[in-house]
């Protein structure tokens, strides 16, 4: 029997909406009614050749375990976890399973928090825990009986270890290689009977670990930017340089002129230059003369766009406001003194070491693409209306990504519909890579949205929360999907549903969403990049006001709220890091907690000033995130994501000056160097539930953490993002 | 004028032009796609190779200064070089794509000093970025090709101290 709880609501709600939204896409994008988004992108769908175990398990004569992972490995090491809770089921030798990407084809590989195929929102593990158990399950009850029927014994006698089915009172034995054939024949059982968390040997332990660490340290793990098909051309395109321009004129005269430069051509994103190579199709570009149609771009500098959004939080303008979280009556529980923050937050590059790129081969209405696709469905859509054919003829194989942290998961499919431009253009089905240089992925927008948020609150004699107005003013990144209506639950989520907030009689949340040409996406935790800073740094400044600790404070309200696990990681984080024990003079403690995607994050950082800038040492990190498959991969992300939000934290911003961004390449947006990483350690708490997202939810702590910490340093909060100033 | 790159101890007679970037003839002419393009400007570590040994971006190391070199790319490592055996063990990769580039910098770093202190960790790999933020266990899997303990917070930390402590 299943021992293991369902998600709930809350924890599979964001996704669910998420994946609400891109059905509706699909659905508005093809103009099709009555359908499923999978049945859609299913029609004439190529469909791969299915061995006796279904979509996501294969099983070689060698004896070895091949998994079908259905998700985008972008270092996260979904596919580790994926492989663990088959192997588990199955009883396989987790020293003989290997995993594959799958194609692209909803109908088989859709992820179920979706409804389409794609990657995002912390889901991998998530969504396939049910699904994979049964897979492995079933193949492993298919080995059992066809051993049964060898040897002439009860199914109930066997035993199964290591892909081997024995017979322990005759000492029979044969390996699921020797068992293949009989047991492809017979059929799967109906309801394969899962096991009980107590009798797992794999899931939770120390071998769970990653199958690509040796590929990617010996340079032969294969990424879209290693692609070399036979007679293939790379193309750059020159981009506009203010969001919302198009091309209005260009002289190729000088670019045609450069060895290895193929053609230049128009698309409708920009100019592009195809040639032989890499560097001539980059130094065709540079020689490429463009002038562009500014009519409808984005001319305002970030600073006239915060101080627009400082109006409209200040209730100026006619931006329509989106109630997202209400509560009693509000009518005088704001009369008289109130504490009162503002929050500013930057627009953020993703900036992944691997820069957009993509391979697309056109002949006709059949498409083939070799790239890292992230949501395969919207880029086998996208990609259909740009060459007019059915979308599940779009082929895909898909390669690992060199990082995305969201970048690649965007309904726009940016730049791989600008390489099926210039493919179309190509013809024949001669490959073309699309290569956009760091300078392109870093000035292409699909930032994370910039943010202002304006808290004021009046609190009860005892100093906690009794009344809260919260306004927050940023961007939709759904705004893109034809099927999406505002309000976009990203611009708030994290805000809406806090324990604070659930926990104060009083509430009035209202969002505004303005729009603007400058381009915007999900970036890893969403709308909890800066929701988290905004309600954690909040609350600590209301702890201190009120004399209270920050982790007392915390916890009284998390009762009041009902937040078991909260309480659960506050308590083990604050443990682990020694909570109230003294530091070193000029070193302080900050607490942070947060819950993302399911899972719920507690960090403790001691952070110290050197130099006027904050230099992070020890992070404690406590996670709840349900059932933990792999421990190991789950510190991975808590370290990794820690290092991504405190990157961002410390020194992230893309800004606008007069429309032009300022930034271009590493040496104007700075990032993380190892030497200023801090020391993460991971604890999780122990968990039956339903297993939940470990991507995301280890990167909107740091921030708030580092703020609470230099706010018991310096007695100073933080009103704005980064905390070091270019 | 055709120039004759001497790459992981083999000699490659190259097509293009002496002033073309080191990394796009690996990557295009030469298929050695191991090495990486991260930012083309030397700030990201990615086109890490050894020229004679020593550390340099490949990005903008023009092919003409890199003739007559030893030029070492992760290829030329063999794949069971200790350093790449600790980045194993540990698990450093996550996406992987910077990898490369950190363990050029990081055998070259130990080629000069084989018991590196976290000082010259810094100093040797601070050139190199992760945007996956895989430096506390690229630190660790240096000190371990080193033979030195890991760190108290590296890489072990979470595994052993895992599923204890508080419950709901």
């Amino acid at each position: 029997m299943n021992a293991f709880a369902k998600p709930d609501t809350a924890q599979a709600g964001s996704a669910t909406r998420r994946g609400f939204v891109v059905g509706a896409t699909l659905a508005g994008g093809a103009l099709v009614v009555g359908c499923s988004p999978a049945d859609i992108v299913g029609f004439h769908a190529q469909t791969p050749h299915l061995g006796a175990f279904g979509p996501f398990i294969k099983i070689t004569p060698d004896n070895w375990v091949t998994v079908i992972n259905k998700h985008q490995e972008m270092g996260q090491g979904n596919h580790a976890g994926l492989a663990a809770i088959v192997a588990e089921e199955l009883d396989a030798d987790w020293d003989k399973v290997r995993v594959e990407a799958s194609v692209a084809n909803a109908k088989l590989y859709a992820n179920t928090l979706m409804g389409v195929q794609g990657t995002g929102g912390s889901t991998a593990i998530n969504n396939s825990w049910d699904q994979l158990r049964l897979a492995g399950a079933s193949a492993r009850a298919m080995f059992v009986q066809a051993a049964a029927t060898r040897f002439g014994v009860p199914a109930h006698d066997l035993v199964v270890k290591d892909s081997m089915v024995s017979h322990v009172l005759s000492g029979r034995s044969a390996s699921f290689a020797d068992l293949l054939a009989d047991a492809s024949k017979v059929a799967p059982p109906k309801s394969p009977t899962l096991k009980r968390r107590s009798d797992f040997t794999l899931i939770g332990t120390d071998r769970v670990r990653r199958k690509d660490s040796l590929a990617k340290s010996t340079g032969t793990a294969r990424y879209t930017q290693d692609v070399h098909l036979p007679d293939m051309l790379t193309a750059m395109v020159a981009h506009p340089t203010k969001f919302g321009a198009k091309v209005k004129d260009f002289d190729a005269d000088a670019a045609r002129k450069v060895p290895g430069v193929v053609d230049v051509v128009r698309i409708p994103t920009g100019v592009a230059v195809i040639a032989q190579s890499t560097y001539a199709a980059k130094l065709g570009r540079d020689a490429l003369k463009v002038t562009w149609n500014e009519d409808k771009a984005e001319k305002r500098s970030t600073d006239q766009i915060l101080a627009d959004y400082k109006a409209i939080a200040a209730g100026q303008g006619h931006e329509k406001a989106y109630v997202f979280q209400t509560a009693g009556d509000a009518t005088h529980a704001f009369d008289g003194q109130l504490f009162e923050a503002t929050y500013d937050f930057p627009f953020l590059a993703h900036a992944t070491m691997e820069a957009m790129n993509c391979v697309a081969q056109v002949h006709g209405n059949k498409v083939k693409l070799t790239f890292a696709s992230q949501i395969p469905t919207l880029d086998q859509l996208n990609t259909a209306m740009a060459v007019v054919t059915l979308p599940g003829t779009v082929d895909i194989e898909i390669l690992p990504a060199g990082g995305s942290f969201g970048r690649r998961g965007n309904p726009l499919s940016d730049y791989v519909v600008e390489c099926v431009h210039i493919a179309k253009h190509v013809g024949g089905g001669r490959p073309v890579k699309l290569v956009w240089t760091r300078e392109d992925d870093m000035t292409g927008g699909l930032y994370r949205p910039l943010t202002h948020h304006a808290i004021a609150v009046k609190t009860d004699a005892e100093g906690f929360p009794a009344a809260w107005r919260h306004r927050i003013v940023t961007q939709s990144t759904e705004k893109g999907l034809p099927g999406s209506k505002p309000p976009d639950d990203s611009a708030y989520e994290g805000a809406q549903g806090s324990p604070y907030l659930k926990a104060t009689p009083v509430v009035d949340g209202q969002a505004y969403l303005p729009d603007s040409p400058v381009t915007t996406l999900w970036w890893r935790s969403v709308g909890a990049t800066h929701t988290a800073m905004a309600m954690e740094h909040t609350i600590d400044q209301l702890a201190r006001r009120a004399g209270k600790d920050p982790a007392d404070y915390r916890r009284a309200l998390y009762r009041k709220a009902g937040a078991g696990r909260h309480l659960g990681v506050l308590d083990l984080a604050c443990q682990k890091a020694g909570w109230g024990q003294p530091l070193p003079a000029g070193t302080a403690r900050g607490l942070a907690v947060h819950e993302c995607f399911g899972s719920v994050v507690a960090q403790v950082a001691e952070v110290s000033l050197k130099d006027g800038v904050p230099r992070v040492g020890r992070v404690v990190t406590a996670i709840d995130c349900g059932v933990a498959i792999s421990p190991d991969q789950i510190a991975a992300q808590m370290e990794g994501g820690t290092c991504y939000g405190l990157s961002a934290a410390l020194y992230g911003q893309i800004t606008l000056k007069d429309g032009l961004v300022q930034q271009t390449n590493f040496d104007t947006y700075r990032v993380l160097r190892i030497n200023e990483a801090p020391a993460v350690e991971t604890y999780i708490v122990p968990s039956d539930n339903h297993p939940t997202g470990v991507g995301e939810p280890g990167t909107p702590v740091i921030a708030p953490a580092v703020a609470n910490a230099l706010l018991a340093l310096t007695g100073k909060p933080t009103d704005s993002l980064p905390f070091v100033k270019a | 004028m055709s120039i004759t790159l001497t790459i992981n101890g083999q000699a490659y007679p190259v097509a293009s032009p002496p002033d073309t970037p080191l990394l796009w003839v690996l990557r295009d002419e030469l298929k050695l796609t191991g090495t990486k393009y991260g930012c083309g400007i030397a700030q990201c570590g990615a086109c890490t190779v050894h020229l004679n040994g020593l550390a340099v971006r490949s990005c903008q190391t023009p092919i003409e200064a890199a003739q007559g070199a030893q030029i070492t790319t992760i290829e030329g490592l063999g794949g069971n070089h200790p350093i790449q055996a600790s980045w194993v063990r540990l698990d450093v990769p996550q996406c992987g794509y910077c990898q490369s580039g950190q363990i050029m910098s990081a055998t070259a770093l130990l080629a000069t000093r084989p018991k590196p202190t976290d000082d010259d960790i810094d100093q040797a790999m601070a050139g190199n970025i992760c945007r996956c933020g895989a430096y506390q266990r690229i630190r660790a899997a240096i000190k371990d090709a080193a033979g030195e303990a890991p760190p108290p917070a590296a890489a072990d930390a979470a595994p052993q101290g895992a599923l204890e402590g508080a419950a709901e």
